[in-house]
C-alpha cells in the first residue's frame, strides 16, 4: 500500500483506468441496445435509433414471441435437457471421483488413462453418430444426455476435492464398522455439497446454451431445446411455425419477425445473466480447482 | 506355483468382497467411456472401408486410402485445410494476449468493490449461448443494422459484413474475444493477486516504475500459466469453434468460412458419405495431434523446459 507512485506511474494508472472503462463498455452497450430494442417497433427502430423514451415502448414483441408454442416448449425441454444433464453427469463424475480417490482401488492408474486419453483423442462426428443412431437412440432425449455425461474434467476435480477429505474421518466410521456405502452416502456425499454445486453449475449452463447435439440426433421439432428453435429464429430467419399467420402481408411478417428476434435474445440469455451473478464466486470457484489440475 | 495362484485369487476374491462398492461407483463412468468413447475411436476405422449400412462397420470392405487421397486431391482441399489453419492461428495470436492485458489492468484496480463490478461485466458474455452471439452478429451487422449506420454516416455506402469472404475471420476472432477474454482473465487475475505487495514496494522504492513492475514482477508470476493456457489452446486448434464457425456461414462467405470441421459435417450427416466424412474428420485429429505436440515441444524449449507434459 506504500506503493509511491510517480507522474509517470499516476499517467499509465489513468490510461488503465480508461482502457477498462472502454472494455466495459465494449461488452454493456451491445447488451443494452438489445435489451432497448426488445422493447421497441422494428421500424421506429430503423427510423429513429434506439429511443429510451418510454412512450415508444411495446411490449407486442414479447406478447409475440411468448405466445409461440414451439418457444415455450423449446424453453421447457431445455430446463428438462439442462436438468437431467446436470444431474447425470454430476452424479456418474462424482462416483467415478470418489472411487479413483481411493488409494486402495487397485487399477487406478489404468482408469485414469483410460479416462485422460480421451481428452485428446475421439472418433471424431461420423463414428459418433453412426453409434448412437445404431444403439437406437436417435431422435431420443437420452442422445443429449447420455454421450456426453462422462466429463473427464469433472471426474479429475472431484477425485482432487475427495482427496482433500482427511481420511481420519473416513477410518473412524470405517472403526464403528461402517461399510464403504454408510461411508460415501452418510459421510463423503454430505461433505461435497460445494464441488457438487459447482459441477452442476456448469453442466446446466453447458447444456442450456449447446445446440449441435440437438442438432444432429434431434429430428423431431418438438424435442428441440431452446437453442434450436432460437436458431431458426435469428439466423435462419425463419419464424417458427404458428407464430405468424400466413395471410399476413409480406412486411408485415418481416417486421414482426425483425421484433421477436431482440425479445427472443433477451428471454433466452437473462435467465443465466440474472442468475450468475448470485453464483458468480462459485463460477471462479470452478475454473480455480480446474486449473490446479 | 498351484498354490500360490490359488492364493492369489483368494485374495483377489476377498479385496473384490471388501472394495466392490468402489468398484460400482466406478462402473457407470467406465462403461459410458467405453461405449461413447473408445467404440466411436474403433468405428474411425470406416475411414479406410467403403462403408455400407448394410453390411455394418465390421463387414465393409477396406479401401485403404483410398478417401484420404479423394479428399487430398479434391480441389476443395487447399482452401478448406487454409481456411481451417488461418482461422485457428489467428485466433490464437489475436486471442491469446487480451485476457493477460485485461487481468494485469484490473490488478491494478485498488478498490476491491470497483474492481469487482469490473469483473461482473466483462465476464457476462461468457454466459451467452453461440447461437445468441451468432444471431447478434447477424442484427448488429446487417445492412440496416445500428454498426452499417454509422458506416453509411461515414461513406455512405453499407458493408456487407456477413457475406464477403474478407470479413469473416475477422468478425470472428474479434467476436471471440469479446465473448470470451473477460473469463479467460480470471485465472491471470487469481495469479496475480498471491503477488507479495511488498515485492513492489521494495521495487517501487528501488525506483522501478510501473511499467516496470509489471515487466518485472507480475509477468514472470503469471508466466507459467500462460505457457499451460498457449498449449492447451493450440493444442484444439483444430476443433475449436466449429459450432460457431457452422453458424456464421452464409452460401456468400463459404470461400473463407468452410473449415475441415463444417465440411466433415455437411459431407457425413448432410450427405451421409459417412466414410470419406470419417476420413477428413481422422485427417483434422491427426493434425491436430501433431500440432499439440510440436507446440508443446516448442514452449517447453522456451520455459525453461516446464511443459504440459
Amino acid at each position: 500500500m506504500a506503493v509511491k507512485h510517480s507522474r509517470f506511474d499516476r499517467f499509465l494508472l489513468t490510461l488503465i483506468g480508461i482502457f477498462l472503462t472502454l472494455a466495459v463498455l465494449i461488452v454493456v452497450v451491445p447488451l443494452v441496445y438489445i435489451i432497448v430494442a426488445s422493447f421497441m417497433d422494428p421500424t421506429v427502430l430503423l427510423s429513429k435509433g434506439l429511443s429510451f423514451n418510454l412512450s415508444d415502448w411495446s411490449l407486442e414483441g414479447y406478447r409475440k414471441i411468448l405466445s409461440n408454442p414451439a418457444m415455450v416448449r423449446g424453453f421447457g425441454n431445455a430446463v428438462f435437457y439442462s436438468a437431467a444433464f446436470a444431474f447425470v453427469t454430476v452424479t456418474v463424475s462424482v462416483c467415478a471421483g470418489y472411487a479413483l480417490s481411493e488409494n486402495r482401488l487397485a487399477g487406478r492408474h489404468v482408469f485414469m488413462t483410460l479416462f485422460i486419453i480421451t481428452m485428446f483423442f475421439g472418433g471424431g462426428l461420423i463414428p459418433t453418430y453412426l453409434l448412437v443412431r445404431e444403439l437406437g437412440m436417435l431422435n431420443t432425449v437420452w442422445a443429449v444426455i447420455i454421450p456426453g455425461a462422462v466429463n473427464v474434467w469433472n471426474i479429475i476435480l472431484s477425485r482432487t476435492f475427495f482427496k482433500g477429505i482427511p481420511n481420519e474421518l473416513k477410518e473412524a466410521a470405517n472403526v464403528d464398522g461402517a461399510s464403504d456405502m454408510r461411508i460415501f452416502f452418510g459421510i463423503v456425499l454430505p461433505l461435497s455439497k460445494p464441488i457438487i454445486f459447482v459441477l452442476a453449475l456448469y453442466a446446466f449452463v453447458g447444456q442450456w446454451n449447446a445446440f449441435f447435439d440437438a442438432m444432429i440426433y434431434l429430428e423431431d421439432p418438438k424435442l428441440h431445446p431452446l437453442q434450436l428453435v432460437l436458431r431458426s429464429i435469428l439466423i435462419q430467419n425463419q419464424a417458427a411455425p404458428g407464430m405468424i399467420n400466413d395471410q399476413l402481408a409480406m412486411a408485415e411478417l418481416k417486421r414482426l419477425s425483425e421484433m421477436i428476434k431482440y425479445s427472443a435474445i433477451v428471454i433466452s440469455s437473462l435467465p443465466l445473466l440474472v442468475m450468475y451473478p448470485f453464483f458468480q464466486k462459485y463460477f471462479e470457484k470452478g475454473v480455480m480447482v480446474g486449473s490446479l489440475k | 506355483m498351484v498354490h500360490r495362484e490359488r492364493r492369489s485369487a483368494g485374495k483377489g476374491l476377498e479385496f473384490l468382497r471388501k472394495n466392490y462398492f468402489l468398484y460400482i461407483l466406478l462402473a457407470p463412468a467406465l462403461i459410458l467411456t467405453l461405449i461413447f468413447k473408445y467404440v466411436p475411436m474403433y468405428g474411425a476405422i470406416i475411414a479406410f472401408k467403403d462403408f455400407s449400412p448394410i453390411k455394418g462397420i465390421l463387414g465393409s470392405e477396406w479401401v485403404g486410402l483410398k478417401h484420404f487421397e479423394k479428399f487430398l486431391s479434391s480441389p476443395n482441399f487447399d482452401v478448406i485445410l487454409m481456411n481451417t489453419l488461418k482461422l485457428s492461428f489467428f485466433g490464437l495470436i489475436f486471442s491469446f494476449p487480451v485476457p493477460i492485458i485485461l487481468a494485469l489492468m484490473l490488478n491494478q484496480v485498488r478498490r476491491a468493490s470497483v474492481k469487482k463490478n469490473i469483473q461482473l461485466f466483462l465476464y457476462a458474455p461468457n454466459f451467452i449461448s453461440v447461437v445468441v452471439i451468432v444471431g447478434m452478429l447477424f442484427i448488429f451487422l446487417s445492412p440496416t443494422g445500428p454498426i452499417n449506420q454509422f458506416v453509411i454516416w461515414i461513406t455512405g455506402e453499407p458493408l456487407m459484413f456477413m457475406s464477403k469472404p474478407e470479413y469473416f475471420r475477422w468478425i470472428y476472432i474479434l467476436s471471440d474475444i469479446w465473448q470470451g477474454a473477460g473469463w479467460a482473465s480470471i485465472i491471470y487475475v487469481a495469479a496475480l493477486a498471491n503477488v507479495d505487495p511488498e515485492l513492489h514496494n521494495a521495487a517501487s522504492l528501488d525506483g522501478a516504475n510501473l511499467l516496470q513492475r509489471i515487466r518485472n514482477i507480475d509477468l514472470p508470476t503469471i508466466r507459467p500459466i500462460m505457457a499451460i493456457v498457449f498449449i492447451l489452446a493450440a493444442g484444439g486448434i483444430m476443433s475449436i469453434g466449429f459450432e460457431k464457425a457452422y453458424l456464421m456461414q452464409t452460401s456468400m462467405n463459404l470461400p473463407a468460412s468452410e473449415i475441415i470441421a463444417t465440411y466433415v459435417y455437411k459431407v457425413g450427416l448432410q450427405s451421409g458419405d459417412y466414410a470419406y466424412s470419417a476420413a477428413v474428420g481422422l485427417f483434422n485429429s491427426v493434425i491436430n495431434v501433431i500440432l499439440l505436440i510440436s507446440v508443446n515441444f516448442i514452449v517447453k524449449k522456451l520455459n525453461e523446459g516446464e511443459g504440459l507434459y
